[in-house]
């Protein structure tokens, strides 16, 4: 188990150095930022000291070095469009906001795509059944931005239940939480349901049932111990991609977290916050990958005991 | 010999089992009458499809739900109608007092947890007490299926085990609750054979031992002949001879039982081709009419095509029964 752990921890750290590398690249094929950097009537002087200042004159592979060594001591640089801020700093400052989205979009989806995928798959070809995959194709099929204003219009527009944007009260979160979370627990619901439906099927099943086991210990034990590897997996891919991927629901919903920092640094050119959110989202996709590989551990004692 | 008199320990009559489709019923389970009394050892044999499983489903009433249902028919323990109990009741009677063994052990363990964890599981329902004694009467049960130090395989997951040893970890799930009988549905196919007498011997060690009754489910007659007492032969759903294993061995009434012994190998006396039994068993859809194995039968006559034979004595005391239509003219 430790040997698992540290070889999942050393691949972890060997990818996010590739995507310092991959970031470094961009920033520099996406054109000089001399260009980005300083005005258009700039005299020859004032490039040739900038190009000094931002060792653009050194070999690249030492300006990478440079760029790396600043990184892992959290120095991204200062923002170029917000003057004076740290841009790693400004970054971080938005990430609760963000996580606070994040967290309840998967709560939201837990709880419901669970019970939800285990009752189809134990009520196989019944109205619950049917009605639950009517459900998870509704959120598969739906864009989330254009969810998103749905649900504005509906909720906020014409019931005028909840705000329409912006972050405060808990209220102001629900909206986005649920748009970003209906498509994840359509997904979920189903890995969920079709796990559960292979499973529910074994011998092992089959043997606790003989040995007078309840159904409900039968469905909540003993089968889903067995299906809960598949929906976990997805369960990576899901947290990872609801704190990273939520760029179109904050804009949406104005509301100001990192992926709104991300959308306005492209905006404006601001190299060293861009390079920042990627950082930061790489670092927040890694670590819910690795916490889902600890949860493995837990699950199976295949993986405990190898 | 044991003593098979007096009121059998299971006794079913009539039990019929039907599965609806779109395109009709069918009877996998088609009237049968058997008992098992305490002690003893009784054989079901028969083909794949031809309702061996149906039928040991049936009397722990865990058919697959929607597909199939007992239609008619009575299951009696100890006197007690199980027909009758309520889903919660059953579960009482499920593993305590009627255990049962699958055909598969590397499938029938659930991986995620240990054998300690799944023994005592069934022991904690059934009889529960403090959690120190279910570890030791875990430990107990696993000892008394011959596995080697069971303090340290009680922790082991299943696939840390073999084959053999994860059918033996079945056993000891089947015997912890001391049942009054064990229903061995095809337990040593998926065994190699000398794995396969190891744990037949096992069975009859454990049934002296206890004095419980086994229905060992099978395909193979050499099994048969050396751990049962009395055997039923099963074809197409129907019962289509029952008795004891000597006197069937010896005189079988059925052609479908005669040419079932004939199949069993040899390790002397006959050489050559193994005898096997010309064509395929109908499809449990099918609708036939008259002796379901007629067809295949070397002695068929006209009328074993058009009426079903009923089942009659095939010797003086009616310990030995057959349904074929040749039994009845003599």
């Amino acid at each position: 188990m430790f040997r698992f752990l540290v070889t999942r921890i050393s691949s972890s750290l060997f990818a996010l150095l590739i995507i310092t590398v991959i970031v470094f690249l961009l920033s520099h094929l996406s054109g000089s930022p001399v260009d980005a950097l300083l005005p258009d009537d700039a005299t020859q002087e004032q490039i040739d000291s900038f190009v000094r200042e931002w060792g653009l004159d050194q070999p690249l592979w030492q300006q990478y070095l440079t760029f790396l060594v600043n990184a892992v001591q959290g120095n991204f640089g200062t923002s170029l469009k917000w003057p004076g801020e740290d841009a790693m700093g400004f970054v971080l400052d938005r990430m609760p906001a963000t996580l606070k989205l994040g967290g309840l979009a998967i709560l939201i989806s837990v709880v419901i795509a669970l019970p939800l995928g285990i009752a189809a798959a134990v009520y196989r070809g019944s109205a619950v059944d049917h009605g639950a995959q009517m459900f998870a194709l509704l959120g598969q099929s739906m864009p989330n931005f254009w969810l998103g204003i749905i649900l504005i219009w509906v909720f906020s527009v014409w019931l005028g239940w909840l705000p329409t944007s912006g972050m405060g009260t808990f209220a102001h979160a629900i909206l986005p939480a649920v748009a970003i979370a209906w498509f994840q627990v359509s997904a979920l619901a189903r890995l969920t349901r079709s796990a559960m439906l292979e499973v529910l099927d074994a011998e092992y099943i089959k043997l606790a049932r003989v040995k007078g086991v309840s159904e409900g210990m039968v469905v909540w034990k003993h089968a889903l111990r067995n299906a809960a590897v598949v929906p976990l997996t997805y369960f990576g891919i899901l947290a990872a991609s609801i704190l990273t991927g939520s760029v179109v629901i904050e804009t949406v919903y104005s509301w100001p977290g990192m992926g709104w920092v991300a959308l306005e640094a492209i905006r404006g050119r601001d190299f060293p916050v861009v390079q920042a959110v990627i950082i930061a989202y790489a670092v927040v996709y890694m670590l819910s990958n690795l916490f889902v590989d600890l949860l493995y551990v837990v699950v199976d004692p295949r993986i405990r005991r190898g | 010999m044991r003593d098979i008199q007096g009121e059998p320990l299971l006794k079913v009559t009539d039990l019929t089992v039907e599965i609806s489709t779109k395109a009709g019923s069918f009877f996998p389970v088609n009237g049968h009458n058997f008992s098992v009394h305490a002690g003893e050892t009784l054989g079901i044999v028969g083909e794949s499809g031809s309702g061996k499983s149906m039928t040991a489903m049936s009397l722990v009433r865990l058919l697959p739900k929607h597909a199939a249902h007992i239609r008619s028919g009575s299951i009696t323990l100890n006197g007690r109608e199980l027909l009758g109990l309520s889903e919660s009741e059953m579960r009482k009677v499920r593993g305590s007092e009627i255990a049962m063994i699958l055909q598969d052990p590397q499938t029938s363990l659930n991986p995620a947890f240990t054998v300690g964890e799944q023994i005592s599981e069934a022991l904690r329902l059934h009889n529960p007490g403090p959690r120190r004694t279910l570890r030791e009467r875990a430990i107990d049960a696993l000892r008394k299926v011959k596995v080697a130090a069971p303090e340290h395989r009680i922790d082991a997951y299943p696939c840390e085990l073999s084959g053999g040893m994860r059918q033996r970890a079945v056993g000891a799930i089947a015997i912890s609750c001391q049942p009054k009988i064990i229903i061995a549905d095809e337990p040593t196919t998926s065994l190699d054979v000398t794995v396969q007498a190891q744990y037949l011997r096992l069975l009859r060690e454990l049934q002296e031992e206890t004095g419980m009754a086994i229905l060992f489910i099978t395909h193979d007659f050499g099994i048969v002949a050396n751990l049962c007492q009395r055997v039923v032969v099963m074809y197409y759903g129907r019962i289509v001879e029952s008795g004891p294993v000597d006197r069937i061995f010896a005189n079988p009434a059925h052609p479908y039982t005669e040419a079932l012994i004939a199949a069993v190998p040899k390790l002397r006396g006959q050489k050559g081709r193994l005898r096997t039994i010309e064509g395929q068993p109908p499809a449990p859809t099918d609708v036939v009419e008259g002796c379901p194995f007629a067809p295949r039968c070397e002695y068929a006559e006209s009328r074993c095509f058009k009426e079903l034979p009923p089942t009659v004595n095939a010797d003086s005391d009616g310990e030995h029964t057959a349904s074929c239509w040749r039994v009845v003219g003599r």
